[in-house]
């Protein structure tokens, strides 16, 4: 890896929790200018993969770079990377604003930029409330307004719809690929995979950590049918064979874990 | 979208304070425990002045100081809870992510929650004088700071609620969960020397909380404890190891 090759490189990525292994030599790149799609069923190691990006976790082997560099080595990380990894990445008794004006400021981001996310998310009116008192879809917003503080050319969003109405989640499509049309490289992860059909133009799908496919949603859509029957078919959540049976269950079979809750 | 200059050298300690002096400023709970320290020192030294007994040979200072014990738990605990919370609360990770060098994370967190502290223990412990004194029944010979001993006394009180709310905030940083780590400081900053005054008088000198109330807030140095100067090096001591453990811990650790 002495070229940069993409935004964001996973190569021969390896992660293990006490004896199970959550990402087993796992390797993709996500370019710039296209929505990145990172699907995969609970425990696949989506989560463990994009906080090992951040410098959240170290890996047991392999690495992953932003913009040609490790996390922890970028000069100013909010302005390159932004990321969502939990609905709830704040401390409930403050406010919406000073959040982020903190962040800005540990950022080295112009104050203004706080206003502009607030804006950009609609939580303007909300901005002087304690936090703790926001919905699921505000605590979301707020998550993703931090996320942009930065301007950033990066995003990594983990499943950045949870919580989000019909409205929210129109809203958050449109918001990622015009972000993506700007040029700049989006990976999101999310269990909706309808909703992942109408907004990725790449696919990432893992399982058991491993690497299942890294296609365009076109290619992967049509050698399947459907981007569900895609993922049914590429994981061993499906099975394979009970589609019928299977349509919900992303969402209703959903494990709750530390990680993930 | 941004772009980064290669002159540029990023993020620093500097931008790592003015995050963590933010997100002090910004939590009403923190406000008013440090309020909370500053008015119970002042009440309880007002109720010891008022009820101080004429005696010669008796340390009027100490009894006054004894007013600060309040102020040391409630700033310990707000040093662990500063730590802890980042973690129960899930804001580590946006912490993290602006500035991801840990040892610098740290180091800010200590040099701003540690100066707030110092500021707050030092009002919490002149203010508990002024009161005390002007308490003190008629009769009673006032101690005044212009009395070397005395002065070192108010000052290394407030000196010490600032180590030992360090000593909360690195144990937080070793625990990371709030339930252990005030389990932890509580139990060993403070009770352990209750019980070791009866079970073993002579390692109760060595407690955090016996160190502030026996060897830093005396205007008479106690023969059964450290001298001031000592047992604010071990007050020091401990702060440092924990801070220490802490940013080591950090660095190893997922988060």
């Amino acid at each position: 890896m002495d070229h940069i090759t993409a935004p964001i490189e996973v190569h021969g990525l390896t992660k293990r929790h006490g004896h199970v292994i959550a990402v087993d030599a796992l390797s993709f790149d996500v370019q710039p200018g296209r929505v990145t799609g990172f699907l995969g069923p609970n425990g696949a190691g989506k989560s463990t993969t994009m906080r090992i990006v951040v410098g959240l976790d170290r890996p047991d082997n392999g690495g992953t770079r932003i913009n040609g560099m490790p996390y922890n080595r970028l000069r100013w990380p909010l302005r390159e990377v932004g990321a969502l990894l939990e609905t709830k990445a704040f401390h409930p008794g403050r406010s919406a604003r000073g959040h982020l004006g903190a962040l800005a400021a540990g950022g080295g981001i112009p104050r203004r930029r706080v206003e502009e996310v607030l804006d950009l998310v609609g939580l303007t009116n909300a901005a002087g409330r304690r936090a703790g008192t926001f919905s699921l879809g505000m605590a979301q917003r707020l998550g993703i307004a931090a996320a942009m503080l930065g301007d950033p050319g990066v995003l990594l969003l983990d499943e950045p719809a949870n919580g989000l109405d019909p409205v929210g989640i129109r809203w958050l499509r449109d918001l990622l690929r015009s972000l993506a049309a700007e040029g700049r490289a989006v990976l999101v992860s999310s269990h909706l995979i309808g909703e992942m059909a109408l907004t990725a133009d790449q696919v990432v799908v893992i399982d058991n950590g491993r690497l299942r496919a890294d296609t365009t949603l076109a290619a992967l859509t049509a050698e399947h049918g459907s981007l569900e029957n895609a993922f049914l078919t590429l994981t061993t959540n499906g099975e394979g064979g009970r589609d019928g049976d299977r349509d919900q269950a992303t969402d209703v079979g959903r494990i709750p874990t530390r990680r993930n809750p | 979208m941004s772009t980064v200059s290669t002159h540029d050298r990023g993020y620093g300690y500097a931008h790592a304070v003015r995050m963590e002096w933010i997100k002090l400023r910004t939590l009403r709970s923190t406000r008013w425990t440090l309020l909370a320290a500053i008015a119970s020192a002042i009440g309880i030294a007002t109720a010891v002045g008022a009820s101080e007994h004429t005696d010669p040979v008796s340390d009027v200072t100490n009894s006054i100081l004894s007013g600060v014990a309040p102020g040391l738990l409630l700033l310990g605990i707000l040093g662990v809870l500063t730590m802890t919370s980042e973690y129960s609360s899930g804001m580590i990770l946006a912490t993290l992510a602006a500035v991801p060098n840990r040892l610098r994370l740290l180091a800010a967190k200590a040099t701003v929650f540690g100066l707030a502290a110092l500021a707050v223990g030092e009002a919490a412990a002149f203010l508990a004088f002024f009161a005390g004194s002007a308490a003190l029944p008629q009769g009673q010979p006032a101690p005044a700071l212009d009395q070397p001993a005395v002065l070192r006394a108010v000052v290394l009180s407030g000196a010490g609620l600032s180590l030992v709310s360090l000593l909360g905030l690195g144990l937080g940083a070793i625990l990371r969960h709030s339930a252990v780590a005030l389990a932890v400081f509580v139990v060993g900053a403070l009770l352990v020397g209750q019980f070791a005054l009866v079970f073993a008088p002579s390692a109760a000198r060595y407690v955090p909380l016996g160190i502030v109330a026996n060897s830093l807030a005396v205007a008479t140095p106690k023969a059964d404890a450290l001298s001031p100067w000592a047992g604010l090096g071990l007050l020091c001591l401990y702060a440092a190891v924990a801070l220490g453990a802490g940013g080591w811990l950090l660095t190893r650790r997922d988060s």
